[in-house]
């Protein structure tokens, strides 16, 4: 789930337009003539009811109950030791060595996964933006890893970096980098790297996308302007393509970082967090406690903390985005 | 551009990149394949050589005939044509009222349901499991259908939206000046437009369903109720050496993907971009 979440909030970048253009043409008027009343309570939401009903009984009720949790006792194994304990989750969390360790993993997880993705994907978004034989089959197959379901490209990788019935140690050997064909996903310095490859595969297609749209809504008078007056390649690509695309590429990675973040599917199948947690991240430390553990009163102060963590995140990222906005 | 007009060795080093591009994309698909069809005394001794010496569909008929898998695939598939039925219904209507009201909430509305898809979903496995375990729907797959309907409806709202206001409001304005009410100029005039829509939104929504892992793991723990992703990792940690078994499982869960993949094709770039670039 949620492999869309960029697009639904790059819409919101272009609510403000919509919204003004609705707000001068309003809804039609039907000859059967109702009330304003009508019109702007009660017809609307006829057709909104469902929606607000699932998104308030199956997210929003639960996420305050979460909240609640994560002040009280609640393990599914020990039923009756149950009830209010105040901060108590919060303490243990704040001297949890494993939550620390997740935490600085969460980070470069993020880091070299979101890198990758965007570097690849912006390589690509550029190779077909030009025009070349066989360019549409191309296409399809290039993004065909965004249509692969997350638990297979965890299984896929997984099975490619076992050096029993896949060729990756091998080759990583003849290269020099490992000194001889193991398993890199049961070496604690090296496991995260199986992950981010798998993460990278999966992601590249979306940034692809994504910045394609982006570069194709660039005028291409500017191209040919440029090129009457002699620019060369990368004097268009860094004076032309690049700052049109700032702005886009600026929002995309900041919220792609919040989604990948919380993305534990890759993780939780590929090494379980292990090996000694050197690749467990915050939220597939969130899921392994409510889902092995059972101790949601636990696991859902992990998830606050998360939470927390990245509220502060998106504050600064609304803050920058002001700022670029205003350029 | 000017590429046609470049240095050969441009054009050598971009084609270079096309097929870098194309082998990190295709090669773990076709490892998947391959040892999916390698007979399972090969498997050992030709495990890492690129091409194997015989072939053979056994693996594939051992886990359709001999294992649960059929039964996994009929779960998940169910899942997710409920889940993506169900979804593109809600949110066509959802989807329908932001593109044409302009009503009390409606910005409020909006950045709730952004909200709801910043939060990790991961917040709320364990308040789903209590109250879902305690309405006694544990391990039924109307439960996953309902989850699954909820965390897709944000989206499915946004993109059905965009197809909305992709048809110009006057037709069926001009039909209720002739006399439609506003229903019968949604379902007459509006409905047949937007029908590539929710097409796609159908589409994008059973991948989703289709691929999701951890909250059917939490809900699910019968064998006869597994989804596809469930049933499969539960076969790896118990068969973990049957490798050709596991791949062709693997192998399976692919063909409805690439199915609705090439369905959805033609609406990727619109489908995940549309409002991002005409702001």
């Amino acid at each position: 789930m949620g492999r869309f979440a960029d697009r639904r909030i790059l819409e919101m970048e272009s609510k403000p337009v919509s919204l003004s253009l609705a707000a001068k043409r309003l809804p039609g008027t039907s000859r059967t003539g109702h009330s304003l009343y009508w019109r702007y309570m009660v017809e609307p939401f006829l057709y909104l009811s469902p929606a607000i009903l699932l998104i308030v009984s199956v997210l929003l009720m639960p996420l305050i109950i979460g909240i609640s949790y994560s002040f009280q006792a609640i393990e599914l194994l020990r039923p009756f030791n149950t009830g209010w304990v105040g901060f108590e989750n919060f303490a243990k969390l704040w001297s949890d060595r494993k939550f620390w360790l997740a935490l600085d993993n969460t980070f470069w997880w993020t880091f070299w996964s979101i890198s990758f993705q965007f570097l690849l994907g912006l390589g690509l978004a550029l190779l077909l933006n030009t025009q070349f034989y066989g360019k549409k089959l191309f296409q399809a197959l290039v993004f065909l890893p965004w249509a692969v379901p997350t638990f297979l490209s965890a299984l896929t990788w997984a099975w490619l970096f076992n050096p029993v019935i896949g060729p990756l140690p091998h080759w990583l050997t003849a290269l020099g980098i490992l000194s001889e064909p193991y398993n890199i996903m049961g070496d604690p310095d090296l496991a995260l790297w199986g992950p981010i490859v798998a993460n990278v595969w999966f992601g590249v297609p979306f940034f692809a996308i994504t910045l394609l749209a982006a570069l194709q809504s660039i005028p291409g008078e500017l191209f040919e302007a440029a090129e009457i007056d002699g620019a060369s390649a990368w004097q268009i690509f860094s004076k032309i393509t690049l700052p049109f695309l700032a702005p886009m590429i600026a929002i995309t990675v900041m919220l792609r970082t919040i989604w990948i973040a919380n993305f534990a599917d890759l993780i939780y199948v590929m090494t379980g967090g292990g090996p000694a947690n050197s690749t467990q991240i915050v939220s597939s430390y969130i899921f392994t406690t409510a889902f092995r553990k059972l101790d949601f009163g636990y696991a859902s102060a992990i998830a606050v903390a998360l939470l927390g963590i990245l509220l502060v995140y998106a504050v600064i990222v609304l803050w920058i985005r002001k700022k670029l906005v205003k350029i | 551009m000017a590429v046609s007009r470049t240095h050969p060795v441009l054009i050598a080093g971009k084609y270079l990149a096309l097929l870098g591009y194309l082998s990190f994309a295709l090669f773990p698909l076709y490892w998947l394949l391959k040892i999916a069809l390698t007979p399972d005394q090969l498997v050992y001794s030709e495990g890492t050589s690129l091409w194997p010496s015989s072939v053979t569909l056994s693996n594939f008929s051992e886990v359709l005939f001999q294992t649960d898998f059929l039964s996994y695939f009929g779960n998940s598939l169910t899942v997710s044509l409920g889940t993506a039925a169900l979804t593109t219904l809600i949110a066509a209507g959802a989807g329908y009222a932001f593109s044409r009201f302009h009503f009390a909430g409606k910005r409020l509305l909006i950045v709730v349901m952004l909200v709801t898809q910043m939060f990790p979903l991961l917040m709320i496995i364990a308040p789903i499991y209590k109250i879902i375990s305690s309405l006694g729907m544990l391990n039924s797959l109307t439960s996953l259908i309902v989850v699954y309907t909820a965390f897709n409806i944000p989206f499915a709202t946004f993109l059905m939206q965009s197809f909305f206001d992709g048809i110009p409001k006057d037709l069926e304005e001009a039909a209720m000046m002739d006399g439609c009410s506003r229903f019968q100029a949604l379902r007459k005039v509006v409905f047949p437009l937007t029908l590539p829509g929710l097409g796609a939104t159908l589409g994008f929504v059973f991948t989703a369903a289709w691929s999701e892992l951890l909250f059917a793991l939490m809900l699910i723990s019968k064998n006869d109720a597994m989804t596809f992703p469930v049933g499969l990792l539960t076969f790896v940690s118990k068969f973990s050496v049957d490798w050709g078994q596991m791949m062709a499982a693997g192998v399976l869960a692919l063909v409805p993907s690439c199915l609705f993949f090439i369905f959805i094709q033609r609406y990727l770039v619109q489908g995940l971009t549309s409002g991002a670039v005409k702001g």
